[in-house]
């Protein structure tokens, strides 16, 4: 090796202090609205004094427990839903051809790449159209329909990672496709599997532009109601509203994180 | 603590009856109001209430009251506009028992068949209705609908910035985006309007399909570059003096004086709107007897009394004088002089032609922005 | 390609029907609701659409009869779907601005370090965008935590950004910042550095074998990266409302609007089509170039 000065091509100092930045970019705003829940004053921005007031106010208010329950009345049937689909498709495109596996990855491509508003109206449309009301049906019809591609990542990834070794081995043993599915695929995906109920049922609770067009009475979810607040009454009790939230939603990530990552390990 | 409300107002009934009276002019047909009087009126046996309101536009502690003397649970969703409850209503939403549309809205459903005639006039308390919001263009004899609260569309100003302070017209209001910030309504009717108003346009007209009168009116409105183009949040921002001129509703001005005593309420010399929002049934509604219940309940002198005191806009409930708060019946906004009360007129309800006029206008000074 | 031979464990592929069905069912039929509704035309009275075809919806996107009477070029929709293009391309920049250096800083870390730091940079995507953009809007507030910066660094009170574009569009860059640093970060973990290095023994200055190598190499996720932001982008809707004060509006916001107050289905459904017709575009123009660069590695 030619002895020139040594240099560490691993490390740019420009980048870290960029790095730094971004994070702190990344974070700040949030850690705002945190702060921002605990003050006493009505005009969040204008900081008079702490007060844990705002999160009494917010669980104390039954409109906003309604929301919450209705999110969860959509959230659980929409992540179980969609996360079976999920499993079941994750399976069957391996097997599939080469035309079934481009439509497959169009359809699965769609909810993500259609923008959202898009989506929304047409399920709107679609609702009225065959006279299903909106509604919880609706909004557990429409969620699933956008969480199953985000069900489907962990499980995917957890399924590549997978050794065909345990399945031959299966067979060798004499067990037929479906003992094999039973005892052994679903046993070593469940990890997978769980992360990407997880990572649905945020995604489900999280969502507000379909919620606001396809809900209908007695339906209205948090997301939809926070919007609510914010449109008509702002005061920091949608900060701790929406403090509690990210803890919430955050936390379920980072489980649905960390069962993905196990595995890497 | 009181939960701050977007449209507050109240008006002294009296000063407006003028208005009012423009309002019934037209028309002469009445529904029979003999009719649907001969079911007992339903009595109070529990059961659920689903309640179709705008954002924070009736009081919790109302809703909870109700309960504790009728026993009927009351689930309240809430919407912003009117074309979204009318959206929702035809998109098969059937849960709703009570709604809340404004005047025009009330007219439409109606034409639409999308309301229950529920004959609100032969309701026990349907004799407290004001006799001034009887014969209303949208609902005359009050069989669909009764009234809720109402008001005015005028100016906010903060009388400590000198810009503001000399606007006394609408063509003041839409000079004065370049000498200090102004916020405006995101609604197409009251922008609309109040250019075909400042550009000379009388009230009976705003309905006019007469191109000309618009392209005078997008003049006006070509060089108003306003701070926020929003229906929400008004209150907010002119309290903390982010702005200082505001298209509002004078039950906005109401609350913003109660937290920022140098806002007053303007009443503009071209005139401006007057709306009153109702409760209504919709057709198919599944609780229509808690929903009569409901609605005769709040045309009493104390839950309109109520009503008012929480949203800050007027009731059209005799008596309820006695139960309404002392700084409300004060209040230049809601206690009009005779003077203000010529310069309302109802705000316009157009045929779709009209409209769409006025959509195209809003469209396109706001892509201008 | 021939069916791949099953292997044990494999099921068949009747599993993925199911779910692929549903998924035609309920994103396919809206579409082509959606597509059927722009050729319709609007109801005299109330909303929905009136069963009478007509292409008038489409035209009026280009064309309007103007109140002077005469009938032109309307650039108010142009207007918006320019400003989609521009807001979404700003906001498509600076990312990837901030993203390459973020990127390859996590991907130099220590290993250990990397799952934390790549955790860090998840957990905000996930959550509610409703909230992330709400977040934007306190800090943007003049009253705020910006006012009494910009006051101490001598740029006056009541500095105004938000209810601007600018706001808008850093709302944008905001909760997009995620989407373009994963992908790149995933190409940067796989790059071999000891190809930067052989490049560095050759004599390059150190600057340069790092982009003359790396670079290149991690084109894939700069690519995916300018997928995930750009085409979500032009289809916001939460930005233009929350931070752009009734004065910014996208497309996402004149579709919701029309199914709103304007009451006019059928122009919401045309323009729905068209913003789908520009995703599908772009994402074809960049899966193509990804696969062509895919294709000259080989």
């Amino acid at each position: 090796m030619k002895t020139r000065k040594l240099v560490n091509l691993r490390s740019f100092p420009l980048f870290s202090t960029v790095s730094y930045l971004t994070f702190f970019i990344l974070y700040a705003p949030i850690a705002l609205v945190i702060a921002y829940s605990f003050n006493v004053n009505r005009t969040a921005q204008i900081w008079t004094g702490f007060s844990t007031k705002w999160y009494m106010d917010v669980l104390t208010n039954d409109d906003i427990v309604k929301a919450v329950k209705n999110s969860l009345i959509v959230a659980l049937p929409a992540t179980i839903l969609a996360t079976t689909l999920a499993l079941a498709a994750t399976l069957g495109l391996q097997r599939m051809g080469r035309k079934g596996n481009t439509v497959s990855i169009i359809l699965l491509g769609a909810p993500l790449i259609i923008p959202e508003i898009v989506l929304a109206v047409g399920s709107l449309c679609f609702f009225l159209f065959i006279g299903l009301p909106i509604g919880f049906i609706g909004l557990v019809v429409a969620h699933t329909a956008f969480c199953i591609p985000f069900a489907m990542l962990p499980i995917r990834a957890r399924l590549v990672s997978l050794e065909a070794s345990s399945f031959e081995a299966a067979a060798d043993l004499g067990a037929n496709e479906w003992n094999i599915f039973k005892r052994v695929t679903l046993p070593l995906l469940a990890p997978g599997v769980l992360a990407g109920a997880l990572l649905a049922f945020a995604i489900s609770f999280d969502d507000f532009i379909t919620s606001f067009f396809v809900s209908g009475p007695g339906s209205t979810t948090l997301p939809v109601y926070i919007f609510g607040m914010i449109r008509s009454n702002v005061t920091p009790a949608i900060n701790a509203l929406s403090t509690m939230l990210l803890i919430g939603t955050g936390g379920i990530l980072f489980m649905s994180y960390a069962l993905n990552q196990d595995r890497k390990k | 603590m009181m939960m701050v409300s977007q449209k507050k107002i109240g008006v002294r009934i009296v000063a407006i009856a003028a208005a009012l009276l423009l309002l019934s002019s037209c028309s002469s047909s009445t529904k029979d109001a003999a009719e649907s009087t001969s079911a007992a009126f339903p009595t109070a046996q529990g059961g659920e209430l689903n309640l179709y309101n705008w954002t924070n536009y009736i009081d919790p502690e109302q809703l909870k009251a109700f309960t504790a003397e009728t026993g009927i649970k009351v689930n309240l969703d809430t919407f912003d506009s009117n074309e979204t409850l009318l959206a929702k209503l035809q998109s098969g939403a059937t849960g709703y028992d009570v709604i809340v549309p404004s005047d025009y809205m009330v007219a439409q459903m109606v034409e639409l068949g999308l309301l229950e005639d529920i004959g609100v006039s032969s309701f026990p308390n349907g004799k407290n209705i004001d006799p001034n919001f009887m014969e209303v263009y949208w609902d005359k004899g009050r069989n669909f609908s009764a009234p809720y609260m109402y008001g005015t569309t005028g100016i906010a100003v903060n009388t400590t910035d000198a810009a503001a302070n000399k606007i006394t017209s609408w063509k003041d209001f839409f000079n004065a985006d370049s000498l200090t910030s102004v916020d405006v309504l995101k609604d197409q009717t009251e922008v609309v309007s109040a250019a075909l108003r400042a550009s000379g346009v009388a009230a009976a007209d705003l309905c006019t399909t007469d191109k000309t009168k618009y392209v005078a009116a997008q003049k006006i409105l070509d060089g108003f570059k306003p701070k926020v183009i929003d229906s929400d949040g008004g209150i907010e921002r002119m309290v903390k003096e982010s702005s200082m001129v505001r298209m509002a509703w004078n039950g906005s001005v109401n609350r913003m004086v109660t937290d920022n005593p140098k806002i007053k309420y303007v009443f503009p010399t071209e005139g401006l709107n007057f709306w009153a929002d109702n409760l209504a049934v919709p057709k198919g509604a599944k609780n229509i007897d808690n929903a009569k219940i409901f609605i005769n309940w709040m045309l009493s002198p104390k839950e309109g009394a109520a009503a008012t005191n929480f949203t800050g806009y007027g009731n059209a409930v005799l008596g309820s004088g006695e139960f309404m708060l002392p700084s409300i019946k004060s209040d230049p906004g809601i206690n009009v002089s005779p003077e203000n009360a010529k310069l309302v007129s109802p705000t316009p309800n157009c045929s779709t032609e009209a409209r769409d006029l006025y959509t195209q206008l809003f469209t396109s000074w706001t892509s201008n922005q | 390609m021939e069916l791949k031979r099953a292997r044990p464990g494999q099921t068949n592929r009747w599993f993925a029907i199911v779910p692929m069905g549903y998924l035609a069912v309920t994103v396919g039929i809206p579409l082509l609701i959606i597509t059927a509704y722009s050729f319709l035309s609007r109801p005299d009275l109330g909303v929905g659409v009136k069963w009478e075809f007509t292409p008038i919806s489409y035209v009026r996107i280009f064309v309007q009869e103007r109140l002077d009477g005469t009938t032109g070029l309307d650039v108010r929709y142009l207007k918006v779907i320019w400003n989609s293009f521009l807001y979404s391309g700003i906001s498509t920049v600076t990312t990837l601005v901030l993203a390459i250096p973020v990127a390859v800083w996590i991907a130099t870390r220590q290993a250990k370090y990397r799952y934390l730091l790549v955790l860090l940079v998840t957990l905000p995507f996930w959550t509610s965008i409703l909230i992330r953009t709400y977040a934007i809007r306190q800090l943007l507030d003049e009253k705020g935590v910006l006012g009494q910066v910009t006051s101490f660094l001598g740029l006056g009170d009541n500095f105004q950004i938000l209810y601007t574009p600018t706001a808008t569009v850093i709302g944008l860059t905001f909760t997009s910042l995620p989407f373009m640093i994963l992908p790149i970060y995933a190409s940067a973990e796989r790059f071999d550095f000891r190809l930067a290095e052989a490049a560095y023994d050759l004599g390059a200055k150190k600057w340069s074998a790092l982009f003359r190598v790396l670079l290149p190499s991690i084109s894939p996720g700069i690519f995916a990266g300018i997928a995930l932001v750009f085409i979500p982008g032009l289809g916001s809707f939460l930005a233009a409302d929350m931070l752009g004060g009734g004065k910014t509006n996208m497309i996402a916001n004149v579709v919701a609007n029309n199914f709103g107050q304007a009451r006019n289905w059928p122009f919401g459904s045309a323009l729905s089509v068209f913003l789908c017709l520009l995703t599908l575009f772009f994402t074809l123009l960049i899966s193509m170039k990804t696969r062509k660069k895919t294709e000259a590695k080989k």
